[in-house]
């Protein structure tokens, strides 16, 4: 039974796998028209628009120059299948990671591979979840392929049979701590797709001459580094509560709640450089580019926790069950 | 009108009046003092010092540490003569004590508390000030809009001043304009969350001074009493004197072990272990039974007990040919495998015409593999099998140096039995007696029990350290979420009807401005419109 319902899990997730792909195709080819297309009638609006914030900004003081809600282009095809695909397959995502669960009998995120899982699950889940608040599609295209590539990593590398769970994760805390530092990471993620089309942005707003193109309904630099840092605090609060369950768990298990164990310096370093991250967006020289900076390195030190620390490292979390 | 009269923030906060370029110091020793100062508790500074500690924490989980992996450390010296005394010497193994690295998060928190400090005392006086006057010009401010309406100033005005109080605005009047402030939580929790931050390094100090770990390793059926000597290894912090213990005896009656034995892909895990004890507090005749189980330790007056380890003892006898007793107990072997195949060793001194020693294989569920040799395929006892190596010689028990008594120095010695000799090593299954060879006497295994391997910790602030973190994370919670901002109303009479200004200004990241200053328009016009936002 668990062998056939695991089965079953491993199926879906290989056609969730390929939804994602074929969005990601999707949103891509939409950022590729839509750019492409903006290059053609880069028009006098544009310069318009180039002219006046120049003027506010020999002009005004104090003020702030309210983002000019950008043209919006015309919504291609593409970009509509992408995010019924993206819903679809995510569907089947949440299947396979039920199933999972319900093959192992307990919650689907007790070694790498389920980890990974829920992990993409839910960076998707946020990732819709704020489609119906604002319209982020255009980080669609970063975010189905990271989840595919982790995904990909995942099955290939990391996959392991259902097994019982050993006795010292036999908590309630798995369940919340571990939930919750994936729930972090999801918020990361956002915050980090947010933050590298900013800098894209930001470059291409410094040099008008620039070659980058990006689609006119994408904000403005500075639109996506409110949209990062409101994502990414919600990320930080969520980590803040992993380290304070983690060391309670830890105190619970092993008699100490913080011994410098390799991931415990790791989840610490996340934790210290995202702080990092908040105090740079509010340090004259450090808003902009440098700040979005801190929270690329921040979400790369999350992934090398994920799959380096867990997989090499040697210490007390060792249940990559590899 | 000054920006952060109300909020006192480094110089180099971006949402400061002060100036970017460091402004050099005055000649004299209290100018350059006060200038380091500034420079210690500037945003940039902390920015740094929080990068620094991040990059600084990391080699720690590059390098095995003395306080997490000891026997790690030990085998960095094997892998790496030449490198070791290097790394030894940059405190690399003991990182998260090491100077640099305590310097970088003392730093830290000097400049932390020299920051904090001033912020809370212009807190305390801001939380109790009336919001500031009306700025003259009303449209240079982030947000701003104009209506018309109906109505007299006063009448505008007290409608405006009733919608911002519901809204818990703390509003003032000044002439025909109002000015509201919210959100003052805002910086009561970023406080807060700072200040926390310092209790937790206190906490975790005293903690550290004032608490005791050890382990010792406890057979089915024997007692362990809690005082300095009777541990196996002890470490306590620097108040922790030899009396201070609270001297209960806690025997183990038994451990239990529950493994896989149906998934195929897990025979032989795990699943929960228990351990029986019997406790019994000084100067007390009663004794109560309790379980520990990873994950759930036993917590005696602030003292815990936890399960962290278990393996087999075997309990063996030796005896003289002439039948008297010159060895009798239980052995604990270490556990090499997931099998729990065990490796043990076995002293006897005295007693015997040559001192013996015996190094021990246990397979607690014996198998032969194809090329021969023994291993374990289950850790469950099936049939346990003990196989000793035989060793004489001088043990070099009597030379007054600390000896493991997990390992055996068999360079000195003779084998006189076991592989690599002619002789047959010593074979028992549970309750067999066999010859020692030449002639030296009798081995018995009379069975063989479990053991707990227990850590016992006592940590008096730990409770302190989570109250700490609690707040952290509410002060968090609250300086990140709760928005701080400026309203101002001004009404004008124009030709029989009122002209509204509007306007409004965020104090740090606050996605709600725009919606609060064109809701508070409708409530003061009346005037409901369509998306405003
Ligand atoms: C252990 C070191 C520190 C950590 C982990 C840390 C962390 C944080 C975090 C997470 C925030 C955002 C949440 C909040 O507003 O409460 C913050 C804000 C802030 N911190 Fe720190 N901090 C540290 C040290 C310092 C120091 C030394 C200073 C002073 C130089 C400082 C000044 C500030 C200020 C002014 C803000 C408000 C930022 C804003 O206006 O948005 N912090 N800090």
């Amino acid at each position: 039974m668990t062998q056939t319902l695991d089965e079953i899990s491993a199926i879906l997730l290989y056609a969730a796998m390929g939804g994602y792909a074929i969005a990601f195709i999707a949103f891509t080819f939409d950022l590729a028209r839509r750019s492409a297309v903006r290059t053609a009638v880069e028009s006098g609006a544009e310069r318009i628009a180039a002219a006046r914030s120049g003027a506010s900004a020999r002009g005004g003081v104090g003020t702030l120059e309210r983002p000019v809600a950008p043209a919006r282009d015309r919504e291609g095809v593409s970009l509509r299948v992408a995010v019924v695909l993206t819903v679809l397959s995510w569907l089947l995502h949440l299947g396979a990671t039920v199933l999972r669960g319900v093959a192992g009998a307990r919650v689907p995120w007790a070694n790498m591979y389920e980890f990974a899982m829920t992990g993409t699950l839910l960076i998707m889940a946020v990732f819709l979840g704020l489609l119906l608040r604002r319209d982020l599609r255009f980080i669609g295209a970063g975010i189905t392929g990271l989840v595919v590539l982790m995904l990909g990593v995942a099955t290939v590398g990391f996959r392991v049979d259902v097994v019982p769970l050993p006795a010292a994760l036999q908590s309630y805390w798995l369940v919340i701590h571990v939930l919750v530092a994936i729930l972090g990471t999801a918020f990361f993620t956002i915050g980090f797709a947010l933050s590298v089309v900013q800098l894209l942005q930001a470059r291409r707003e410094h040099d008008p001459a620039s070659r980058l193109r990006l689609p006119a309904s994408v904000p403005s630099a500075g639109v996506l580094e409110n949209a990062a840092y409101r994502v990414v605090i919600v990320g930080f609060v969520f980590w803040t509560f992993t380290l304070i369950a983690g060391a309670i768990w830890a105190e619970a298990a092993w008699g100490r709640y913080w011994g410098w164990d390799t991931k415990e310096v790791w989840t610490f370093i996340i934790w210290v450089v995202f702080a990092g991250y908040i105090h740079a967006r509010a340090t004259r020289g450090w808003r902009g580019s440098r700040s979005a900076w801190l929270a690329i390195v921040g979400f790369s030190a999350v992934l090398f926790n994920f799959g380096i620390v867990n997989v090499f490292f040697k210490g007390l979390h060792a249940y990559s069950g590899l | 009108m000054s920006r952060s009269s109300e909020l006192a923030r480094p110089a180099d906060h971006y949402d400061s009046d002060g100036g970017d370029a460091p402004v050099g110091p005055r000649l004299g020793p209290v100018g350059w003092l006060r200038f380091g100062w500034r420079q210690l508790t500037s945003m940039r500074t902390a920015l740094l010092l929080l990068l620094l500690l991040a990059i600084a924490a990391v080699p720690g989980s590059l390098v095995p540490q003395r306080s997490s992996d000891p026997n790690g450390v030990a085998q960095y010296r094997v892998d790496h003569p030449d490198l070791f005394p290097i790394v030894d010497g940059l405190q690399g193994f003991d990182v998260y004590t090491s100077v640099w690295f305590s310097s970088i998060y003392l730093l830290l928190f000097v400049s932390l508390i020299g920051c904090v400090l001033p912020r809370t005392a212009h807190h305390w006086r801001a939380m109790r000030s009336r919001p500031p006057r009306t700025p003259a010009r009303l449209a240079r401010m982030e947000e701003h809009t104009e209506r018309e309406t109906a109505g007299t100033v006063a009448e505008v005005l007290e409608r405006a001043e009733g919608a911002l109080r519901r809204r818990r605005y703390r509003v003032q009047r000044y002439g025909d304009s109002l000015s509201a402030e919210r959100g003052y939580l805002r910086e009561t929790g970023n406080l807060v969350f700072h200040g926390s931050l310092v209790g937790i390094l206190v906490a975790v100090a005293v903690g550290g001074s004032l608490g005791y770990s050890g382990q010792k390793i406890v057979v089915e059926g024997e007692p362990f009493v809690n005082y300095v000597a009777g541990y196996d290894s002890f470490t306590r912090g620097r108040l922790v004197g030899d009396a201070s213990l609270d001297p209960y005896r806690l025997t183990l009656d038994s451990l239990d072990v529950v493994y896989e034995r149906d998934n195929p892909n897990a025979i032989g895990q795990a699943l929960d272990f228990t351990a029986s004890v019997t406790l019994r507090q000084p100067g007390e005749d009663d004794s109560t039974a309790a379980q520990i189980k990873v994950n759930e330790p036993l917590r005696i007056d602030g003292t815990d007990v936890y399960l962290l380890g278990n393996g087999y003892a075997p309990r063996i006898t030796v005896r003289s040919p002439e039948g008297e007793v010159v060895f009798s107990g239980a052995v604990p072997f270490l556990p090499q495998d997931g099998n729990l195949f065990s490796t043990g060793v076995v002293k006897v001194p005295d007693g015997l015409p040559e001192q013996l020693g015996m190094v021990g294989l246990f397979y607690p569920t014996p198998v032969t593999l194809e090329s021969g040799a023994l291993a374990s395929s289950f850790p469950d006892l099936t049939d346990p099998l003990l196989s000793f190596n035989v060793y004489t010689g001088d043990l070099g028990l009597d030379e007054g140096v600390p000896v493991s008594v997990y390992t055996l120095d068999t360079e000195e010695l003779t084998q006189i039995a076991g592989r690599g000799t002619d002789v047959d090593s010593v074979d028992l299954a549970a309750g067999d007696t066999a010859e020692l060879p030449d002639g030296l006497g009798t081995i018995t295994l009379d069975g063989v029990s479990r053991y707990a391997s227990f850590e016992i910790h006592s940590d008096p602030a730990r409770l302190w350290v989570l109250v700490f973190a609690v707040l952290v994370l509410a002060g968090l919670l609250t300086s990140l979420f709760i928005p701080r901002r400026r309203l101002w109303v001004k009404a004008a009479q124009v030709d029989g009807a009122v002209r509204v200004e509007l306007a409004g200004l965020a104090r740090g990241d606050d996605p709600g401005l725009v919606g609060a200053v064109g809701e508070l328009a409708e409530d003061v016009t009346g005037v409901r419109s369509a998306a405003t936002t």
